[in-house]
């Protein structure tokens, strides 16, 4: 932490908050937070029961607050960390064997770069339907290319390094030096684009949320922005105050990602 | 320049097996999808027995293997049918070439301005690297960078339509106002407004960091000393040199770009209510309407194969070096 700039340590810390946000959101916010709790369409900061009010329905509007941080993290984190081991994958592939194969998979990786990711989101739900692990996939599967171009650009330019041939007259296999030897080493450049892909999964996550597309059982940011909508004259913080906090997380992310890839250019 | 034109050449016959994997795709989605054609043909003419549903299947070459649907699928698309829009009851090909045009607006002035004012701003911002300026840029460009655009187009919303009321709240032209010529490009330029800020503001802050960080890089460059040392103008050096090689990266990135602005059309176009084709997505998802989807899907890598190539075939004239390397 001591090494990283300003910036990069208040990212850190709002993501630490909302982590624990996430994690205590049954203790800080009891109950289901899809549950009528109260009169509808209070103001913020009049109760002290609804400290930030409730929605056309008289749900409140910081449990869901809480509770929605759950659904954006869980699915912001498991479809950028999906994206980038497949990625890296395909890339190391591609990047070590060269030749056709490469052709190939860079060719596929290119036909995925084509199809706008959110299409490709939406594409996905409507044959899977929604819930959260085809959420994961669905927005991986737009978001998994930039890993796979930047890893195979690094194992190019490893491939002809010593410790390469060395692993090779070791009497390694093929495979073995690819994903033992090399990319470990390619994995540097290929993490610092997490936040990036922390960042999309959740503003794809969010938009597909707020069309009607993500999973109904559950109370996320962008459900809540859509519901907002309805009464956006009578009531617009209904809409922005959910907003507010996904700013703030992608935000943070950046920040983060910021940091970390500026210490990492000082340091090579 | 025949040196150009191999070179754009080669690039066209790369897309030809893109396209090909997308095609096959897409396929597979509709294979995944329940229901087929047939199966939306007899929802929308009714009454059919068994007999007739099986000759029909037969017919359009769906009772055979999965290969032979593939065949069927390619050779419909290569007559320009899409397959029969379930929602709309039109064929999807008439449906899409109706809403096409108002996205590509929306999105071509959306890019341009975005591209205009982000890499200018940039060239502020990388003028002079770690002065207040660039400071204040950067920063703002970084929380700009983390808005969602249909967010961003409620927010404008409620300022610029429901409080102000300077703005038409959404559409794309005034319902039954009888304008014609110039009156009506007025209109539509008007309601273009707030979507077009909404669509454009991520793309702004993208170009400004894009431009603004290989600025700071080339500054480093010690072609920059020789200016110097040359004694030309700071603002010369700024602009005829610097901003001038920085600009390369930020017009690789406007191809690529446009696949991410029409997966952002769908969501501002349905805060804004704009009947265009980033809308029909959401529509077509809605209503369950699977062709219409794919078609959505087919006709977006189009048009971002046809973007990267107009910026491959405009970065080939402005660094000849692409033109020789590859």
């Amino acid at each position: 932490m001591k090494s990283l700039n300003l910036e990069a340590r208040i990212g850190a810390t709002l993501l630490v908050l909302l982590t624990l946000m996430a994690l205590l959101a049954p203790w800080i916010a009891p109950g289901d937070p899809l549950a009528i709790s109260g009169e509808a369409m209070l103001k913020p900061f009049v109760s002290e029961a609804h400290l930030l009010g409730t929605d056309r329905l008289g749900r409140d509007v910081l449990a869901g607050l809480v509770h929605g941080t759950r659904t954006t993290l869980l699915v912001a984190f498991f479809s950028a960390a999906t994206a980038l081991l497949v990625g890296s994958v395909v890339g190391t592939i591609s990047g070590f064997l060269g030749g056709f194969a490469d052709t190939v998979l860079m060719r596929i990786t290119e036909a995925f770069q084509t199809v706008p990711g959110f299409l490709l989101a939406l594409a996905t739900i409507s044959v899977t339907g929604p819930s959260i692990p085809t959420l994961i996939l669905a927005i991986s599967l737009g978001n998994w290319t930039q890993a796979a171009r930047v890893t195979r650009a690094e194992v190019l330019s490893l491939r002809e390094r010593d410790f390469v041939a060395a692993a090779r007259t070791l009497g390694m296999r093929p495979m073995e030096i690819a994903f033992r030897e090399i990319l470990p080493n390619a994995f540097g450049p290929t993490a610092s684009l997490a936040a990036i892909s922390v960042a999309t999964a959740i503003l794809i996550e969010a938009a597909l949320s707020f069309l009607g597309f993500g999973d109904p059982n559950r109370v996320t940011w962008g459900t809540m922005i859509a519901e907002g909508r309805t009464v956006l004259r009578a009531a617009p913080y209904l809409s922005i105050v959910p907003g507010i906090a996904l700013v703030v997380t992608v935000l943070s992310v950046h920040l983060v990602g910021r940091g970390l890839s500026r210490k990492e250019r000082l340091q090579s | 320049m025949p040196l150009l034109a191999s070179f754009f050449l080669k690039r066209l016959i790369t897309t030809i097996p893109v396209l090909f994997i997308v095609l096959v795709g897409s396929f597979l989605l509709l294979e995944a999808a329940s229901g087929d054609a047939v199966d939306a043909y007899v929802a929308r003419s009714g009454a059919m027995d068994a007999e007739q549903i099986a000759q029909l299947r037969n017919e359009w070459g769906l009772d055979k293997g999965p290969v032979h649907r593939f065949e069927a699928y390619i050779s419909a698309l290569a007559h320009g049918d899409l397959g029969w829009s379930t929602a709309f009851e039109r064929p999807v090909t008439s449906v899409i070439a109706e809403r096409l045009p108002v996205t590509l607006l929306l999105m071509s002035i959306a890019t341009g301005s975005a591209f205009f004012a982000g890499s200018l701003l940039g060239v502020v911002a990388g003028a002079r690297p770690g002065s207040w300026r660039d400071r204040i840029l950067s920063t703002g460009s970084l929380a700009i960078y983390a808005v969602p655009g249909f967010w961003l187009g409620l927010v404008l919303i409620v300022i610029f339509a429901v409080d102000l009321r300077w703005l038409p709240i959404g559409g794309i032209e005034s319902i039954a106002s009888g304008k014609t010529g110039l009156a009506r490009l007025g209109d539509i330029a008007v309601h273009l407004v707030l979507p077009v800020s909404a669509l454009a503001m991520v793309y702004l802050a993208l170009y400004l960091r894009l431009m603004r960080d290989r600025m700071a890089e080339i500054w480093r460059d010690p072609f920059v000393k020789g200016l110097e040392a040359r004694g030309l103008t700071r603002r010369r050096i700024v602009w005829r040199h610097v901003a001038r090689n920085a600009i390369l990266p930020a017009i690789t990135m406007l191809g690529w770009q446009s696949a991410a602005m029409l997966g952002g059309s769908v969501v501002v176009e349905s805060v804004f209510s704009i009947p265009g084709f980033g809308r029909l997505a959401a529509e077509a998802v809605a209503r369950r309407d699977t062709p219409l989807l794919l078609g959505v899907l087919l006709c977006s890598a189009v048009t971002v194969i046809i973007a990267n190539l107009l910026v491959d075939l405009a970065y080939g004239k402005l660094d000849p070096r692409v033109r020789i390397s590859r």
